[in-house]
């Protein structure tokens, strides 16, 4: 066999071309852009002070957004997203306002939110019913029921551990929660994931094509169902993190979370049919809604703007992800 | 490849275009900064507070920024706004909290930081969190809205409904409880023939008041959580031919709330003052910011009865009034 | 046929499959010979597709042996047959588009990185799939942009031969291919019958299940031709002309 010929074969793929097409690099540009927009109207966006405040108003949309991004790459949609993170709180609240070890109620209140998850996943992947539906209903019940459980009220949450995550360590001149800290490591480890090994590969594949993951011998179903639960996981360790920021269990909390969410998702590049994407864009995303908020309150502008601007961003992503999936 | 590069380019110059449009709207940051955080922006109630705050901070000099939670229960929301404003550099604060515990820690860095906080409406729990809280007595509100429908219904055997708003809410409670009091009967009395959350949205008051009726025909008095709950009940009430029986009572003071009881569809309704609430707490904050000097305690707006039947040993306004004072239009 | 019999690498003896009272196979005969490419031809109905399904796992036959390299198997799905050394390639681009050429070769069989990254860590080893990949097509002289572009950005019959590719680099006994061009041009059409060509040369024998006859007849080295469920003939595109075959499948004629 003659392989001297290979590398002719091949038209290299230059540098500039890999960093303008790997889909984070414009969201990047527009979160960077806004810093110094909002670094130029008023100096004291940029004091480490605010932007640590910053980072830690993204945290929990930031983390539920991680577990988003894994469904909605799978071509799903998770509208359960709040509820399951304030089953996360509620349940871990009122076990430890009952008496319980706090260890152990936050344990069990991020299993349950898991097993939320493997709920969703198993109606998704076993009865094959659409994620939007399945995910629909499970924010319904869990709102109801977290609304039976807490007799419809908030409570506080008064427990050194449950608001671990809300204590504070200096880094340089920055004041970072651990809540900040996990979440930058949840990142971490879920892009490994996502990057580095079979399960990530695959959870690509079947967004994209998954009767073509299901012909290569993935076992498709069982492998959405691992996305859920994972999902569910994160969401738990998101209650945990919203326990941290607010020592307050409140049944009517989160709601706009799935929208939030998702918006991160999309503003950060990732497709919603699926396949398409990837967790630095989604932290960008998030990150990006944060600075809009923060940035817009301290120029002194309405922060309706914010929506706007975000409503903006949301079609334009999702406009430039249809034109390039139509020219593919 | 060429297609990658647009897209990234294209995303981020629109991006960019939309940042710089709103940057050159900017001020700078020398004044006096006024922070207000309301509940929601959808309810008039705070869009009526915030335009109050705004006119005010306009007729001082001061600049107000207003920020709101997404929906009723949005605390991370309204900590985020508070958090902002801090970093904005705001002398004062003025907050409607969405839950009356859950901002406790952001409200004690913010008063650490040196800003005067005022509760807005609702007041914190404990009340004492804040600086000052300039609100409406609602349980006091309660009474008055409770204490007219009994004594307009006369000797009638009473049988109640309850329109309640979000469960566990602050305000939900004191209203829920001095309706119970102004009425004289005690939660879980038998005369109470059952209760439904609204949010305060008018089309939850419509089916919550059907259900009830559905459940019990002979509801004669109902107590509502404020006035789209009360429209709602009166199209469900209407529905079931039975407006003309029943005691509709309301309380907030909105201008479709007063017409309503103008055309006879709510008998009477409890009026609050969103604005002064407002225009008060950023006089608090330019007195604050010009001599340091501090409001405390519970500060009551005052709340009034609005009906055009009056009776007798209850102080009330006659719709007229009503509609000069009203807000929301 | 000849007597000195080549070894024969799959083979289906009095094959029945019946649904019902509906019969789809009617005892039929399969024989596939080391290094050559069948193609499979009959018309709609004819038992074509539920042949290959007994044949690939996917259905099980009613009664009736199916032997690899001389032993009787028994398929108990897809991927029994997959690990048994069988590749099947879809009329349907079985593709992941947003995933590179590498990773669409490796999809569902990629390698993880040597030592602990690997089996502690689950990394993979991107490099080593891109060199194979590489390596891979470099064999099967196919041209493609380079191996790190998404799948989207190819042509259709670039992505076929990235299907076929990959069948050809992880089949052990043979390949499959079910209408492979069906879904494309010309001229494409024409890459990939070349790819399926250097395929046999490098010793996979191929069974090629396809309607174009004028490809059947540019590529097989022998035609097995169905009918009603059975073998009606195997023939060689050198002593029969396209209209025998015709015949032959509407039952017109005999071999």
């Amino acid at each position: 066999m003659n392989t001297a010929t290979v590398s002719d074969a091949e038209t290299p793929r230059s540098l500039t071309a890999r960093i303008l097409g790997t889909p984070s690099v414009g969201p990047l540009l527009v979160l960077l852009g806004f810093c110094v927009i909002f670094a130029l109207t008023n100096p004291r966006f940029l004091a480490t002070h605010n932007l640590s405040i910053i980072l830690q108003q993204t945290v929990i949309i930031g983390v539920l957004a991680i577990g988003q991004t894994l469904v909605i790459l799978t071509a799903g949609i998770d509208l359960a997203v709040g509820a399951i993170c304030v089953l996360g709180t509620i349940v871990a609240g009122k076990l430890v306002n009952l008496g319980y070890d706090p260890v152990l109620s936050m344990g069990f209140a991020i299993l349950l939110c898991t097993a939320a998850g493997l709920a969703a996943g198993g109606l998704v992947s076993g009865l094959r019913l659409p994620p939007f539906i399945v995910t629909l209903g499970i924010l319904g019940i869990l709102t109801a029921a977290l609304r039976l459980i807490s007799e419809g009220g908030a409570f506080p949450v008064r427990d050194p551990f449950l608001a671990w995550m809300g204590n504070t360590m200096k880094l340089g001149g920055f004041v970072l929660t651990y809540g900040v800290l996990i979440m930058f490591t949840l990142y971490a480890i879920v892009w490994y994931l996502l990057n580095q090994t079979k399960w990530g590969r695959h959870v690509y594949a079947i967004g994209n094509n998954a009767e073509a993951a299901r012909l290569v011998g993935i076992p498709v179903r069982r492998h959405l169902l691992s996305v859920y639960v994972l999902a569910g996981l994160i969401y738990g360790i998101a209650a945990w993190l919203a326990l941290g920021r607010i020592p307050n269990a409140d049944p009517n909390a989160m709601q706009s979370a799935n929208l939030d969410s998702i918006t991160a998702v999309v503003i950060g590049g990732t497709s919603l049919f699926g396949g398409r994407g990837g967790l630095i864009g989604t932290l960008i995303g998030a990150l990006i809604v944060g600075v809009l908020r923060n940035g817009l309150t301290l120029a002194g502008i309405d922060p309706l703007w914010q929506d706007l601007v975000t409503g903006i961003l949301v079609i334009i992503a999702v406009a430039l992800d249809q034109m390039s999936r139509r020219r593919s | 490849m060429s297609l990658h590069r647009i897209r990234a380019s294209a995303y981020s110059a629109v991006g960019l275009a939309l940042g710089l449009a709103l940057g050159a709207g900017s001020a700078s940051a020398q004044e006096v900064i006024v922070g207000l955080v309301t509940k929601t922006e959808v309810n008039p109630f705070f869009v009526k507070m915030r335009q109050a705050a705004e006119a005010r901070a306009a007729e001082k000099g001061v600049k107000l920024i207003a920020r709101a939670g997404k929906f009723d229960g949005d605390n991370e929301g309204q900590v985020a706004a508070i958090e902002d404003l801090i970093s904005a550099g705001a002398k004062g604060i003025l907050v409607t909290p969405n839950n009356s515990s859950g901002m406790l820690d952001v409200i004690k860095k913010a008063r650490e930081a040196g800003v005067l906080v005022i509760a807005l409406d609702t007041a914190t729990d404990p009340a004492d969190a804040v600086d000052a809280t300039f609100a409406t007595d609602n349980f006091e509100a309660g009474v008055q809205q409770g204490a007219y429908a009994r004594k307009a219904m006369g000797d009638k055997q009473a049988v109640v409904a309850m329109l309640d708003g979000t469960p566990g809410g602050t305000v939900d409670t004191f209203r829920h409880d001095g309706y119970l009091k102004g009425f004289g009967i005690a939660e879980g009395d038998p005369s109470i023939a059952g209760a439904a959350i609204t949010n305060g949205a008018q089309d939850k008051g419509q089916v919550g008041m059907e259900n009830l009726l559905s459940k019990n025909g002979d509801i004669n008095a109902v107590y509502t959580i404020n006035e789209p709950a009360a429209a709602g009940a009166y199209a469900a009430l209407k529905s079931f031919g039975k407006e003309a029986d029943v005691m509709l009572t309301s309380i907030d003071g909105g201008c479709a709330g007063v017409r309503d009881v103008k055309d006879g569809k709510i008998a009477a309704t409890v009026m609050q003052f969103p604005y002064k609430m407002a225009s008060m707490g950023v006089d608090a904050v330019v007195e604050y910011a010009a001599s340091g000097t501090k409001p405390s305690g519970f500060v009551n707006t005052g709340s009034f009865l609005i009906t055009d039947k009056p009776v007798e040993g209850l102080e009330s306004k006659d719709t007229a009034w009503g509609l000069e004072n009203c807000w929301g239009d | 046929m000849a007597d000195h019999s080549p070894h024969v690498v799959l083979e289906a003896r009095n094959v029945v499959k019946t649904y019902g009272h509906v019969t789809a196979l009617d005892g039929v005969d399969f024989e596939l010979r080391a290094g050559e490419i069948l193609a499979v031809v009959g018309d709609n109905g004819a038992g074509k597709s539920t042949l290959i399904k007994t044949l690939t796992g996917a259905v099980h036959p009613t009664s009736g042996d199916i032997l690899l390299d001389g032993a009787p198997v028994h398929f108990k799905g897809p991927l029994d047959a997959r690990h048994a050394g069988i590749e099947t390639v879809y009329q349907d681009l079985a593709v992941a588009p947003a995933l590179d050429i590498a990773a669409n070769l490796f999809l569902g069989r990629e390698l993880r990185a040597p030592g602990l990254l690997g089996s502690l860590f689950r990394r993979l080893d991107k490099k080593r799939m891109r060199e194979e990949a590489r390596r891979a097509m470099g064999e099967l002289k196919f041209r493609l942009p380079a191996i790190d572009n998404p799948v989207e950005s190819l042509s259709g019959g670039q992505r076929q031969g990235v299907a076929v590719a990959r069948a050809a680099l992880f089949a052990r006994k043979l390949v499959i291919m079910d209408e492979p061009t069906a879904a494309l041009g010309v001229r494409e059409t024409g890459q990939v019958l070349e790819l399926i060509r250097s395929i046999r040369d490098r010793g996979l024998p191929v069974v090629l299940i396809s309607h174009n006859m004028p490809n059947v007849f540019d590529i097989a080295d022998r035609i097995h031709i169905m009918r009603l469920g059975r073998r009606a003939a195997v023939v060689t595109p050198k002593t029969h002309s396209m209209n025998d075959v015709v015949a032959i499948m509407t039952g017109a004629a005999t071999a």
